[in-house]
């Protein structure tokens, strides 16, 4: 017969101010485990959204980013010509031919000068991207000197509000709208005019070309024949192929460095937990010994203070995973060490996440706990009842 | 001496207890030395860089280029003591996760630009000789075993194909702080190649680097070279290297605050295990502390008693903790390569060490010692553990 799960937790609420600073330790470890997870998360979710599944990407051979690619007009005709890119209404082929630029910007609060991704898009730059909707103004006009700029730029940039100028590549440029790209990179962007750009910037050839496939299943067909053609000495990326690639020098980071941390941490918390709970064994050894001698089992004390231990870590849980849901609040903007630009993501909280900071909570208690457990299960009857 | 012996003996009587808790302590100050470290490695760059050195590089920003021809327009500037210019490459070696900078460099003027890079004069000789050589720092060398008369083949991003240089030296820093973790090759070299392969991009360099002879000039003689370039083709903006390293630093500074914000995390658990441990141990000993005030002792006293045994277990922990921070972050360093340029335990980095041991020792006793100090006697006397 178990010890109820009521003596556990009644042990745990009578020594309120032990208990809270244990569990308060265990929840600090859970937040950053959390949080870390959260970011990584985001991050990911970020520029995965940015593809999309049916678009393709066409950048210069091992180029790695747009910044650093280049291709052709001739290339670029190409690849538009490909019978695999679909035909939209009245006959345009799906294609955006690109040019992407970084230019520096002060940021709003800190006038801390930073990288922004300036893109210019060809006619199709925008029905490829269907997330994207203005927010506030208009989009550019083509072949003009207008452009627009993503939500996490009109927040944290001098000089991006509707009306006002940007001067880069020897000419003004005026803002004339505000696009929210659904949480995507291209919140960190700024939009204008593919032709204008190239001519701007005094560039010979695009970045990029983007393009939509009529059949997605055929881009196994239409990579190899790319790729092989002598002509070209390009890569052919599906869209969310790419840009899920941009993440990964960063998320490796984050994870890298978010993993040492929550086990060197951990040890922390579970050296605390230990402390409480071989305290809990020491001051019950009398309480111990007269529930022996009712007749529970050893098994039945082991289990009492193991659920004791994991009623810790899983205090510790909900406390810490609540601090790290509100950090969903908060908005993170950094240099991306791919693309050399600013880019903006949220703490994300994944059901994954979830469980996953669950059992690392009960893991910890469980650890913790193990040890005094295993001490109180082994005391002798009439020695523990004698210490009383 | 009585006061000491207690306070020891006190430490010592819950063994485990004390062990674990040091254990804690050992495990978040080391943490705690080894984030720190790797913040004050981020601005490791800005730290190295000398005031009389000026960056001039494209205004709109560092992905466009500037013309060759403003190398002489500069060195005309009134003020200005040498001028070279640097090229950002950004070749892979082997794996992209093998990063270390990579500089197209006019090889004269630049190294003569920065004396803080050793090189044997004889292999210098040599690199000049040879229009593929290249001069690698130590921790390259170190981290991809590399030797002088090595091939290193380097897959260009920015610049297509596989390039081949040839290691002719290595070179050393004047002192720890320097970054031995760059590249240098022949200027020449890149642009010989860009002639023939794409004309629009040869006799282009990506920074001209100017060194300014009275350090009191450098805002005056920083105006005048963008002035002169102002609205040309590619006007300039130049600032201190200084200013340029920390202009990457703050780019990313959001990272930079999380690990700092991270690190006082570890000192707030170690300090929740650290407390726990004190409340429990005076809760423990409540009727031997009555007993004490019985026979006359203050409560000052008694209070001390807590607090000289909480600051102790905190003293050995950091002592311990500290000592290791320097094997470990060695090891640290060893590990990641060239990722950080310079990755040394700063003496600022100990200090804090230690001011937040003590800290903890401090605040973890304030609680325990004042229940234990204002005690009446007969409660304490009756308490039950």
């Amino acid at each position: 017969m178990p010890i109820p799960v009521a003596y556990s937790v009644r042990n745990l609420w009578a020594r309120k101010f032990t208990t809270a600073l244990t569990a308060g330790g265990m929840a600090l470890v859970v937040f950053v485990f959390t949080a870390v997870m959260m970011l990584d998360a985001g991050l990911k979710k970020t520029l995965v959204a940015t593809g999309q599944p049916n678009n393709i990407l066409v950048t210069r051979r091992s180029s790695g980013t747009e910044i650093q690619s280049g291709v052709a007009r001739a290339q670029a005709a190409i690849i538009e010509s490909q019978p695999e890119i679909a035909i939209g209404p009245g006959g345009v082929r799906m294609a955006s031919k690109e040019v992407v630029v970084l230019i520096t910007q002060p940021k709003r609060n800190t006038g801390v000068p930073t990288n922004v991704t300036v893109r210019g898009v060809g006619l199709q730059g925008l029905t490829l991207r269907p997330q994207i909707r203005v927010i506030s103004g208009r989009m550019f006009r083509p072949d003009s000197a207008e452009i627009a700029v993503g939500r996490s730029i009109a927040e944290r940039f001098n000089g991006t509000g509707i009306g006002e100028r940007l001067r880069f590549g020897g000419r003004d440029w005026t803002v004339v709208g505000v696009f929210d790209a659904g949480g995507s990179a291209f919140d960190s962007e700024v939009w204008g005019d593919g032709e204008q750009m190239i001519q701007a910037f005094r560039r010979t050839a695009f970045s990029s070309v983007a393009a939509r496939l009529a059949d997605p299943s055929r881009f196994d067909a239409l990579k190899p024949r790319l790729e092989s053609d002598p002509r070209l000495t390009l890569d052919v990326k599906r869209e969310q192929t790419f840009y899920e690639e941009q993440s990964q020098v960063m998320s490796n980071f984050i994870s890298y460095l978010g993993l040492t941390l929550s086990v060197i941490f951990s040890v922390g918390a579970m050296i605390g937990a230990m402390i409480t709970m071989y305290a809990a064994v020491a001051t019950r050894t009398s309480e111990i010994g007269v529930l022996r001698a009712l007749g529970f089992r050893r098994g039945s004390i082991l289990a009492a203070f193991l659920v004791e231990a994991l009623f810790l870590g899983l205090a510790g849980w909900v406390v810490g995973l609540a601090l790290a849901s509100m950090m969903q609040l908060v908005q993170i903007s950094t240099m991306n060490w791919q693309s050399f630009s600013e880019l903006a993501f949220r703490f994300t909280l994944t059901p994954e996440i979830v469980w996953k900071s669950l059992v690392f909570a009960l893991v910890m208690g469980l650890a913790g706990g193990f040890l005094p457990a295993i001490r109180a299960a082994r005391l002798k009857i009439v020695d523990a009842l004698r210490a009383a | 001496m009585q006061f000491l012996k207690l306070v020891l003996r006190n430490a010592l009587r819950h063994r485990l207890r004390t062990v674990l808790t040091l254990l804690g302590l050992v495990v978040a100050i080391l943490s705690f030395g080894l984030l720190q470290t790797v913040v004050s490695a981020w601005y490791a760059g800005a730290e190295g860089a000398a005031p009389t050195r000026l960056v001039t590089r494209n205004a709109i920003s560092l992905v466009f280029a500037l013309p060759l021809s403003y190398r002489d327009q500069i060195r005309a500037v009134d003020g200005v003591r040498a001028v070279s210019h640097a090229t950002w490459f950004a070749g892979i070696y082997q794996d992209p996760k093998n990063f270390f900078p990579q500089f197209a460099i006019e090889p004269r003027t630049y190294l003569a630009m920065y004396p803080e890079y050793l090189v044997a004069p004889q292999e210098f000789a040599a690199f000049l000789r040879d229009r593929k050589g290249a001069i690698i720092g130590r921790k390259i060398a170190g981290t991809y075993h590399l030797k002088v008369g090595d091939v290193l083949p380097l897959r260009g991003t920015i610049y297509p194909g596989t390039w081949e240089f040839t290691v002719r030296t290595i070179y050393d820093g004047v002192d720890a702080k320097t970054d031995t973790s760059q590249m240098f090759f022949h200027w020449e070299y890149l642009n010989e190649t860009m002639k023939k392969r794409s004309r629009s991009h040869a006799d282009q360099v990506g920074v001209y680097v100017v060194d300014v002879a009275d350090a009191d000039r450098v805002a005056e003689v920083s105006h005048a070279v963008d002035a002169l370039f102002k609205n040309s083709l590619a006007e300039t903006l130049t600032e201190t290297e200084r200013a340029f390293q920390i202009g990457f630093v703050k780019q990313t500074e959001a990272l930079v605050v999380a690990i700092q914000i991270v690190s006082y995390i570890v000192i707030v658990i170690i300090l929740a295990v650290m407390a726990n441990t004190m409340a429990m141990t005076a809760r423990e000993r409540l009727a031997e502390y009555a007993t004490l005030k019985v026979l006359g002792f203050s409560p000052v006293y008694i209070a001390a008693l807590i607090l000289g045994e909480s600051v102790a277990i905190a003293a050995i922990g950091a002592a311990i903790g500290i000592a290791l921070t320097f094997p470990v972050s060695d090891w640290f360093a060893a590990q990641v390569g060239t990722l950080f340029p310079v990755f040394k335990v700063s003496g600022e980095t100990v200090i804090l060490q230690v001011l937040c041991a003590l800290g903890v020792g401090v605040v973890a006793a304030i609680a325990p010692g004042r229940r234990a100090a204002t005690v009446k006697i007969a409660e304490g006397l009756r308490a039950i553990r």
